[in-house]
C-alpha cells in the first residue's frame, strides 16, 4: 500500500455520543484489499455475537477499495451489516457516485455506531464531520424529496459532482426489514434490510463529497494499464448489451426458455414477456442513459413515464423512473403486470417509499396467493383484492406494507419466510434464506446458487449462467459439479467484491488484469495472494452467518420451485439437498 | 490556431465523469483534484448533466481579476497560470460565469484548463471534442 494512500482511513462515527474520529488501519487493507475483503473484517471487529439488527450495537459498515478513483467500472460502495430481515449476514453493494465519493472524501471504510435519539443526517465534507437535523425529513412521504432537499442544502458543503447523498424513504423509517437505501435516486443497496438499520439508527441519510488527487506507484504504468482496461471495457459486446437495453435485456430470452418466474411462480413463461421487454421500453419508454462514476457502460436506464391528470385536460406529470431486470419481473412477470405504465407507476411507489423492490414484488405475490387460497381474507388485506395483473391494488398494498394497518401487513412487512410461519402457504413463500427470490428460474443451479450463497442473491454465484449452459451444451448438471462451480464462482467475485469491480466488467477484469492494475495502486499481490483472499473472505462471511444461526442443512427450499418445471425440467429435491451438503462439506 | 475544448452535444452526456479522471490522469495522477472539467447532475440525474469546460474565452474575466498577473491571456484565447505568482485568492474563481476555475484544494491554487484535449478520446459518447477557436466558435 502506498504509504499516502488515504485509502487506509476508515471514519468512525458515533451517533450516540455525536462524536467522530479516523483511524489509520493499513492493516485491514493489505490483508482484504477493501469492499468485500475489508467489510468482513470490519463487521466481525464491530458486530456483536446475537446483536439485535435493529439496536444500536449493530454498524453499519461501507467499504470500497484500491482501484476507486483510479480505474474505471471499479466504482462499487459494499455495506455490511446485521442484516434484519435474515438474522444474519447483511452485504449490499451500490454504485452511483458513492464509492468515488468516499474515496474522493479521502476514506476506505466508514464505520457508524450507535443511534441518535432524534432523525439526524450527516455530512461528510472531506475531513469534516457534520450532524444535522433531519426532524423535519423524517415522515417525508417521498424519498425523492429527501434526495431533492438535501441536494439543495448541501449544495455548499460538498462539491457537486463528487458527493454522494445515500438516503431512506418512510420503508426504513418504519424499520421494514427489506427497506433499501437509495443513492443518487436510481442506485440502491438495495437489499437485505440496510435501510430499517439506518431507521433504526434515526439516520435518514448520509452525505459525503470530496476532491483529492490518489497516489500511483508509477504514472506511467498507470496510463499504459488504464488503456488497456479502457479499450476492453469500451469494446466488449457485453459493455454494448447493457448500454444499449440494459439489463432488460434478459426478459426475453428467460421468456423465451420458459425461465421467466411469473405469478409467484406459478409459471415461467409471460404471455406479455414482450411489452415489459427491454426492447419495448427502450423504444416506448427510455429518456434516458445515465452512468455510475467512472463508467463508460452507462446501464442505467431511465423511462419516462407521462401521466395525465384526470382533473384536467392537457396537463400532464412525466416521471423519470429507473427500471432494470429484476424491478420489471419483481413487479411486472411475477404479479402478472403486462401493463407497463401500470408496472412502472408501482416500481415508482416502491421507489417512493423505499423498499428493496424485489422482496416487496415477491411479498406481495405471495400475499395474492394467500388471499386466492383462503389462507387470509379480505380483513387481513384491509379490503384489498389483491390478484395477479391488478396494478392499482398493488401500488395501495405497497403503501400499506409501509403504513401498516393491519397485523397482516406487519407480517409482510418482515418478509414471505416470516409472514408464511404465521399465515401458512410456506410452499409458495419463494425466499431463500429468507431472502425473496431474484428474477431467474433456469434450473436447480439458480437456486442453489441463491440457497447456497452468502447473500442469498443471484449475484454470488450466478447459477443461472450454469444453467443455461448445460442447457445449450445439452449436458446434465451433477450435484456435486453444480457446488463445485457454485463455490469457485463465489470466491473468486470475493475478488472482484473486494476490490469493488462492479460484476459487469468480470470478464475484463481477469486476473491477470487485476494483478496490473493492483500494482499500479501500489498492492504487489500474486495470484495466490488474491485465490487465499477469495477463499477466505468467504469463509469468513459463512462464519459470521453460523455464528449468527444460520445453517445451510436447514435451508427452507420452497416447494414451488419443485413444482413450475425449468429449462432443464423439474427440479429434484434430492439433487438440491445433495449439491448443498456437497458446498457445506467444501466451503 | 488556438484550439480549446468544445461541447458538442451535452444530451448525449451520461454522467459517467470519465473525462474528469482523463484530465487528472493527464499528469499520471489519479482522483480528481487535478481535473479541470466538472460534470454534475443539471438539479438531480432526472434532468440531466451539465458539463462544465474553460470555453478560453477571447476576453477571459478570470485574467482581468487576477490581482497578480498569474493568469496571462492566451493568444487566441483562454489563459495560462503562472503557479509561482498566484496567490490563491480565488477571484478568478468568483470572475468565471460557467464555474469552470475549479479549486485545487491540496495546493490552494486554481486548476485552468490548458487545452490539451487529453481528455476527449475518454467520452464513450462523444459529448467534448477539440476544436480551433474561429469566428464563428466566438458567436457561438
Amino acid at each position: 500500500m502506498l504509504p499516502d494512500d488515504p485509502l487506509r482511513r476508515v471514519l468512525y462515527i458515533d451517533l450516540t455520543r455525536r462524536r467522530s474520529w479516523v483511524k489509520e488501519r493499513p492493516d485491514l487493507f493489505e490483508a482484504g484489499l477493501g469492499g468485500t475483503g475489508v467489510g468482513i473484517r470490519l463487521l466481525e471487529e464491530e458486530c456483536p455475537p446475537g446483536a439485535d439488527p435493529l439496536g444500536p450495537e449493530n454498524p453499519i459498515i461501507f467499504t470500497v477499495g484500491p482501484l476507486v478513483g483510479l480505474f474505471p467500472i471499479a466504482s462499487k460502495t459494499v455495506a455490511m451489516f446485521k442484516s434484519p430481515h435474515t438474522g444474519n449476514l447483511g452485504e449490499s453493494h451500490a454504485g452511483g457516485r458513492s464509492a468515488v465519493a468516499i474515496r474522493e472524501a479521502g476514506y476506505g471504510a466508514l464505520v457508524i455506531r450507535g443511534a441518535s435519539a432524534m432523525p439526524v443526517y450527516l455530512v461528510v465534507d472531506g475531513d469534516h464531520v457534520h450532524f444535522r437535523d433531519a426532524s423535519a425529513l423524517w415522515g417525508l412521504r417521498s424519498s425523492y424529496t429527501v434526495g431533492s432537499v438535501l441536494r439543495e442544502r448541501e449544495s455548499g458543503s460538498t462539491p457537486r459532482g463528487v458527493r454522494t447523498i445515500l438516503r431512506i424513504g418512510r420503508a426504513g423509517e418504519r424499520q421494514v426489514t427489506y427497506a433499501s437505501v437509495i443513492a443518487e435516486t436510481y442506485r440502491h443497496f438495495g437489499r437485505l434490510g440496510l435501510g430499517a438499520v439506518f431507521g433504526s439508527k434515526r439516520l435518514k441519510a448520509l452525505v459525503i463529497g470530496g476532491r483529492r488527487s490518489l497516489p500511483v506507484a508509477d504514472r506511467k504504468a498507470y496510463r499504459t494499464v488504464y488503456d488497456e482496461i479502457w479499450k476492453a471495457e469500451t469494446e466488449s459486446p457485453l459493455m454494448k448489451k447493457y448500454h444499449e437495453l440494459g439489463t432488460a435485456i434478459n426478459v426475453v430470452p428467460l421468456n423465451e426458455i420458459g425461465a421467466l418466474p411469473t405469478r409467484n411462480l406459478q409459471a415461467g413463461r409471460f404471455e406479455n414477456a414482450a411489452a415489459i421487454s427491454g426492447e419495448h421500453l427502450a423504444e416506448a419508454f427510455l429518456g434516458r442513459r445515465v452512468a455510475c462514476a467512472h463508467c463508460p457502460v452507462a446501464c442505467v436506464h431511465l423511462a419516462a413515464l407521462r401521466t395525465p391528470y384526470r382533473s384536467e385536460p392537457y396537463f400532464y406529470k412525466t416521471n423519470m423512473l429507473g427500471y432494470d431486470h429484476e424491478p420489471i419481473y419483481a413487479t411486472g412477470s411475477m404479479l402478472g403486470i403486462g401493463d407497463v405504465p401500470g408496472m412502472l407507476r408501482l416500481m415508482d411507489e416502491m421507489e417512493v417509499q423505499g423498499l428493496d423492490v424485489m422482496s416487496a414484488g415477491v411479498a406481495l405475490a405471495w400475499a395474492t396467493e394467500a388471499l386466492q387460497t383462503g389462507l387470509v381474507t379480505l380483513k387481513e388485506t384491509d379490503g384489498l383484492e389483491l390478484a395477479f395483473g391488478n396494478a392499482e391494488n398493488y401500488i395501495a398494498a405497497t403503501q400499506r406494507i409501509v403504513s401498516q394497518p393491519t397485523d397482516f401487513y406487519r407480517a409482510v412487512a418482515r418478509g414471505v419466510e416470516h409472514a408464511a410461519s404465521i399465515y401458512g402457504g410456506a410452499e409458495f413463500a419463494l425466499a431463500f434464506g429468507g431472502n425473496e427470490m431474484p428474477g431467474y428460474h433456469t434450473g436447480p443451479a439458480c437456486h442453489l446458487g441463491y440457497l447456497t450463497g452468502a447473500r442469498h442473491s443471484h449475484l454470488d454465484s450466478a447459477g443461472y449462467s450454469l444453467d443455461q449452459k448445460a442447457a445449450a451444451k445439452g449436458e446434465a448438471l451433477t450435484p456435486d459439479g453444480v457446488a463445485d462451480a457454485l463455490l469457485k464462482e463465489e470466491r473468486w467475485r470475493q475478488v472482484l467484491t473486494s476490490l469493488v469491480i462492479c460484476l459487469f466488467a468480470r470478464g475484463v477484469y481477469t486476473e491477470d488484469v487485476v494483478l496490473k492494475a493492483l500494482a499500479v495502486a501500489g498492492f504487489n499481490w500474486s495470484a495466490d495472494e488474491l485465490t487465499r483472499l477469495g477463499t477466505q473472505t468467504l469463509r469468513r462471511k459463512n462464519d459470521y452467518k453460523a455464528r449468527e444461526g444460520f445453517d445451510l442443512a436447514q435451508v427452507r427450499i420452497p416447494r414451488r420451485i419443485l413444482e413450475t418445471p425449468s429449462p432443464l425440467g423439474t427440479v429434484d429435491e434430492a439433487f438440491m439437498r445433495q449439491a448443498m451438503a456437497r458446498f457445506a462439506e467444501t466451503i | 490556431m488556438a484550439k480549446r475544448l468544445a461541447v458538442m452535444d451535452v444530451e448525449r452526456c451520461v454522467g459517467c465523469q470519465a473525462c474528469m479522471f482523463a484530465c487528472a490522469r493527464r499528469l499520471g495522477e489519479g482522483g480528481l483534484a487535478a481535473s479541470c472539467i466538472g460534470i454534475h447532475s443539471a438539479g438531480g440525474i432526472r434532468k440531466g448533466f451539465v458539463v462544465v469546460v474553460c470555453r478560453a474565452c477571447a476576453d477571459p474575466p478570470c485574467a482581468r481579476v487576477c490581482p497578480t498577473d498569474a493568469l496571462r491571456v492566451r493568444e487566441g484565447g483562454g489563459v495560462r497560470l503562472k503557479p509561482e505568482l498566484c496567490i490563491g485568492c480565488h477571484n478568478c474563481a468568483e470572475a468565471c460565469p460557467f464555474q469552470a476555475v475549479f479549486w485545487n484544494v491540496e495546493e490552494d491554487k486554481p486548476q485552468i484548463c490548458v487545452y490539451c484535449a487529453y481528455c476527449a478520446p475518454y467520452c464513450p459518447y462523444d459529448v467534448i471534442a477539440s476544436e480551433e477557436i474561429g469566428e464563428v466558435a466566438h458567436v457561438a
